[in-house]
């Protein structure tokens, strides 16, 4: 697991994915199916752009007195018996959980599927403590058996056909060994192997969807139940939360929990989802812990134009729509968020000069699926074209700048441009077969390795214009 | 650990990051097309057997009548202190919260029937606030039926309906399940099962 | 009306053609064509590679060629969205007020051909002829940037002696993205192969666009392939008429 760190550039950690037919052919099943399940289930409100609108409104005015919510927040929670953490970066984060297990006597923990645990590699961390961590989410379970990463914010396992985890069950599941592949008996041998964790482990953890300052309420988001026995039955929870995941006002929650469930498992609402403030005497954990997690966020909130970004609810709607996740599935996004937010999400929270992360702004052809998807409105491809040239701020002159710099030259004015394209014109002949390139030296050759290239014409459109002129003339 | 001075430091970087920022001003809340009480009802029924859970609407007298047909021959039933007891058939082996009754005797049990704080038909959603009818949240989690009897003004429609429903229970500190059918799973290949860890079947009765 | 042509660059050097339909067709509807000499590029390329301050210089540029145009029409549904929807932010990313102000003041005047005929001029019928099977395809910046909606199907569906066939999975992008093609080529192949399948199976003889970008690299795949069908762009189409088929 490596966080958000992505071990390679996108283009080539694509390449390897894209090459693989029964990966392109599961997420093609996958995510077409959900987008079509999620026009149906948006279509149904007729007022969704107004939600959309009050939803990123919303947001954003959190954002905007940060500081005061998360202190009001704070102060809610302690006042109904809950401890309040601050962690500045990943490592704290780790080391406040490890510790709190630690005063417990806890070698072994349960976990809600979070995957701002998975951000800040929480299940390793904890592993060098020697603190096991098991994931009850069944996505998150198939992935941990299978020393694997997840893929998909919604469905970490989205990568994994039936067959694999059928092998998978049967190999890692004590007791199992003849299960078919029918993914209702699937389910069932995860509900035997934690129905026992479930009901007694001392200690839990998990992520938040949203917190509500005023009362200082913490929300969980799910549809197996694993959430709720994990939030209900042990004595001890943890909670880790992003900074931005602070709400104002109770009544705000209202709008999320209508843009949230059509957006993500494309329901009308999911099947379960836990609300409650600190401790509850009598009923639940009698301690409860929330960490309140930096780790690069404040960097984004700098970011006037990067800002947006904070808004995000992780529906993972953007994924489903996207043509370039369609194609290369989450692993070649190298970071624990995929798709259009993790490409601009990942290297805002590592800063540009991450090598392979700042190649993540390329991911895309700026089709703008992904905005129109958003349930919070973030204007994903603007943040991209943003990105790019926040990235090549960082890499100073390059060979690609210093042709960039040339063709802005040649286009700063008509005459320029008219003579440029004499000088193609000439340079293109010996490359040119029957009217079209089929190879392109150096950095254009991509372009030629599964399309031809149309020669330029003998006359352009302003030489026709002023031969028309002064025919006319 | 030093904890404060990652609070100040957090919040520093918080306030330099957004010094000069206005928070815009938020839109109303888009209203919805209100539905007559009888279409509200109709639709919290469309949603809720949607989900695949069952349905029921009786009157107050044949309450213990739908309750017994939804245990289906269960007999090790949680029943909530506040419930009331002419929601439930005779001959039960009823399993009372007092003294608490332990997660393994939670697991013991085969069903539990509850009461709701509220309920919203637009998404077929049912709030438990844990009142007395309902009990602590452990009692609707571990049993694998959970029948819930919900009278028909606790209904409301839309999502905003049930929050601002909920405000005065959010604000005494009460912990909230919002329950939309059965337990599910669409992780592998995105096929739903019914049924993972939560209550495999939920059964609901609507109160006239 | 008098209609500021901005042929842009991509047209003005590979598809002269397209430019020549165009002034061909807003002629016929009784428009006086103008087209500055000085013109270039709008800097989507720029903008979209990450080069801000080369972008800007040719957004300014473009502030000059057109600050006093009653419309500028553009056959290219991805630099009419460059101008309407990005020239302001890059405009506020350099920091330039007054830039943001001129370009605030342009965009709207600026439309892409196919909404600048339907929802700025009402016209629908613009009485072209073209014998063929054609599929269309809606590029993504006119379709999810502009807003253009159903413009180029309306004014396809009035086009005499054509047979229009409908494409499968039509929205979802070819691939090109600019230098995506070229950055990420796996990928944008991947999707490009898609799409140039659905096109050959709905039999037609002519993928048509708004967009020459994106029906070069629809057309270089089809051509890679030697499948006999190609690329029109939708002005060659709606200019061509029984007595001159353009395309």
């Amino acid at each position: 697991m490596s966080g958000l760190h992505p071990p390679k550039p996108f283009p080539e950690a694509a390449r390897d994915k894209v090459s693989q037919p029964q990966l392109r052919a599961n997420l093609r099943k996958v995510t077409h199916t959900i987008r079509e399940k999620r026009l149906r289930a948006v279509g149904e409100v007729p007022h969704w752009e107004e939600l959309r609108v009050l939803g990123e409104a919303t947001k954003d005015a959190t954002l905007a007195n940060l500081s005061d919510r998360l202190l009001q927040l704070e102060a809610s929670v302690k006042a109904r018996g809950g401890q309040v953490h601050w962690a500045r970066d990943a490592a704290e984060a780790r080391e406040l959980v490890a510790r709190i297990a630690e005063s417990h006597g806890v070698d072994e923990l349960i976990k809600v599927k979070s995957i701002t645990s998975d951000e800040i590699e929480l299940n390793a961390g904890l592993a060098e403590r020697g603190i096991h961590a098991i994931e009850t989410d069944l996505a998150e379970l198939i992935v941990q058996l299978s020393h694997d990463t997840p893929s998909h914010i919604l469905v970490p396992a989205i990568h994994r056909n039936r067959a694999e985890i059928q092998a998978l069950f049967n190999r890692e599941l004590p007791g199992e060994g003849n299960l078919s592949d029918a993914p209702a008996e699937l389910a069932g041998a995860a509900r035997r192997y934690l129905r026992h964790k479930f009901l007694t482990t001392k200690m839990a953890v998990s992520g938040v969807n949203f917190a509500v300052a005023e009362t200082g309420t913490v929300c969980v988001v799910e549809s197996e139940g694993n959430g709720r026995m994990c939030l209900t039955l042990p004595e001890v929870l943890v909670s880790v939360m992003g900074i931005e995941k602070v709400l104002e006002r109770w009544e705000d929650l209202a709008v999320f929990m209508e843009l949230l469930p059509r957006s993500s498992t494309a329901e009308r609402m999911n099947p379960y989802t836990s609300f409650w403030s600190g401790v509850t005497p009598g009923d639940g954990p009698q301690e409860f812990h929330l960490i309140l997690l930096d780790n690069g966020r404040t960097d984004v909130l700098a970011d006037a134009t990067g800002r947006q970004t904070l808004r995000c609810i992780r529906c993972s709607a953007c994924l489903n729509v996207c043509p370039v996740y369609e194609r290369t599935g989450g692993h070649a996004y190298g970071s624990v968020y995929p798709g259009p937010i993790g490409a601009i999400l990942t290297p805002q929270l590592l800063g540009m000069a991450d090598k392979n992360a700042n190649t993540l702004p390329g991911a895309s052809s700026l089709c703008g699926a992904c905005f129109d998807a958003c349930p919070v409105r973030i204007n994903i491809p603007q943040v991209l074209i943003y990105l790019r040239g926040e990235a090549n701020e960082e890499k100073g002159v390059t060979a690609e700048a210093l042709a960039m710099g040339a063709v802005g030259y040649a286009m700063s004015s008509g005459w320029r441009f008219e003579g440029a394209l004499k000088l193609a014109r000439a340079g293109q002949g010996p490359l040119v077969r029957g009217g079209e390139i089929t190879a392109l030296p150096g950095l254009l050759g991509g372009w030629t390795q599964s399309r031809d290239l149309k020669a330029v014409p003998p006359q352009s459109f302003r030489e026709w214009w002023r031969q028309r002129e002064g025919a006319d003339g | 650990m030093g904890n404060a001075e990652a609070r100040l430091e957090v919040l520093t970087r918080i306030n330099r990051a957004v010094a000069g920022v206005q928070a815009p001003a938020l839109p109303a809340y888009p209203q919805c097309e209100r539905l007559e009480r009888e279409a509200m009802l109709r639709q919290f029924q469309d949603r809720i057997e949607d989900y695949r859970a069952s349905f029921q609407r009786v009157a107050q007298t044949e309450v213990a009548g739908a309750v017994a047909l939804a245990l289906a021959g269960a007999e090790r039933v949680v029943v909530p202190a506040g419930l009331n007891p002419a929601f439930l058939p005779t001959g039960l082996h009823e399993l009372h919260d007092d003294p608490p009754l332990s997660h393994a005797g939670l697991d013991r049990a085969e069903a539990v029937v509850t009461g709701c704080a509220v309920a919203i038909s637009e998404t077929g959603t049912i709030i438990l606030d844990h009142g007395v009818d309902q009990g602590r949240r452990a009692l609707t989690l571990i049993p694998d039926l959970h029948i819930c009897v919900i009278r028909a003004e606790q209904i409301v429609q839309s999502v905003l309906d049930g929050v601002q429903r909920m405000e005065g229970s959010v604000g005494a500190g009460r912990p909230l399940t919002w329950i939309s059918g059965g337990s599910a799973t669409s992780d592998i290949e995105l096929v739903r099962v019914e049924g993972v860890h939560g209550p495999r079947r939920l059964c609901v009765v609507v109160l006239d | 009306m008098n209609v500021d042509l901005f042929i842009t660059c991509v047209n003005d050097a590979m598809f002269p053609r397209t430019g020549q339909a165009t002034v061909r067709l807003l002629e016929r509807l009784g428009h006086e064509v103008r087209f500055n000499a000085n013109q270039t590029c709008c800097g989507q390329m720029h903008l979209n590679t990450g080069y801000r301050e080369g972008a800007l210089k040719l957004i300014r540029k473009f502030v000059d060629d057109y600050r006093d145009a009653e419309v500028v029409v553009m056959p290219s549904g991805s630099c009419a969205a460059m101008v309407r929807e990005l020239y302001p932010e890059a405009a506020r990313w350099g920091g330039d007020t007054e830039l943001l102000r001129e370009v605030e003041d342009l965009a709207p005047r600026v439309y892409e051909l196919s909404e600048f005929l339907v929802n700025r001029l009402g016209v629908e019928d613009v009485g072209a002829y073209y014998p063929h099977r054609v599929t269309y395809h809606p590029t993504c910046h006119a379709m999810r940037v502009l807003r253009v909606g159903d413009a180029p199907l309306r004014l396809l569906r009035n086009v005499r002696g054509m047979t229009l066939l409908e494409l499968e999975g039509a929205e979802e992008c070819c691939g090109f993205g600019g230098t995506f093609s070229v950055k990420n080529p796996d990928v944008s192949a991947a999707m490009l192969a898609d799409k140039t399948r659905h096109v050959l199976d709905t039999g037609a003889e002519v993928c048509t666009a708004g967009d020459n970008s994106c029906l070069l690299h629809i057309g270089g795949g089809l051509h890679r392939l030697r499948s006999g069908a190609g690329t029109v762009h939708l002005a060659e189409i709606l200019a061509s008429t029984e007595e001159e088929v353009f395309a």
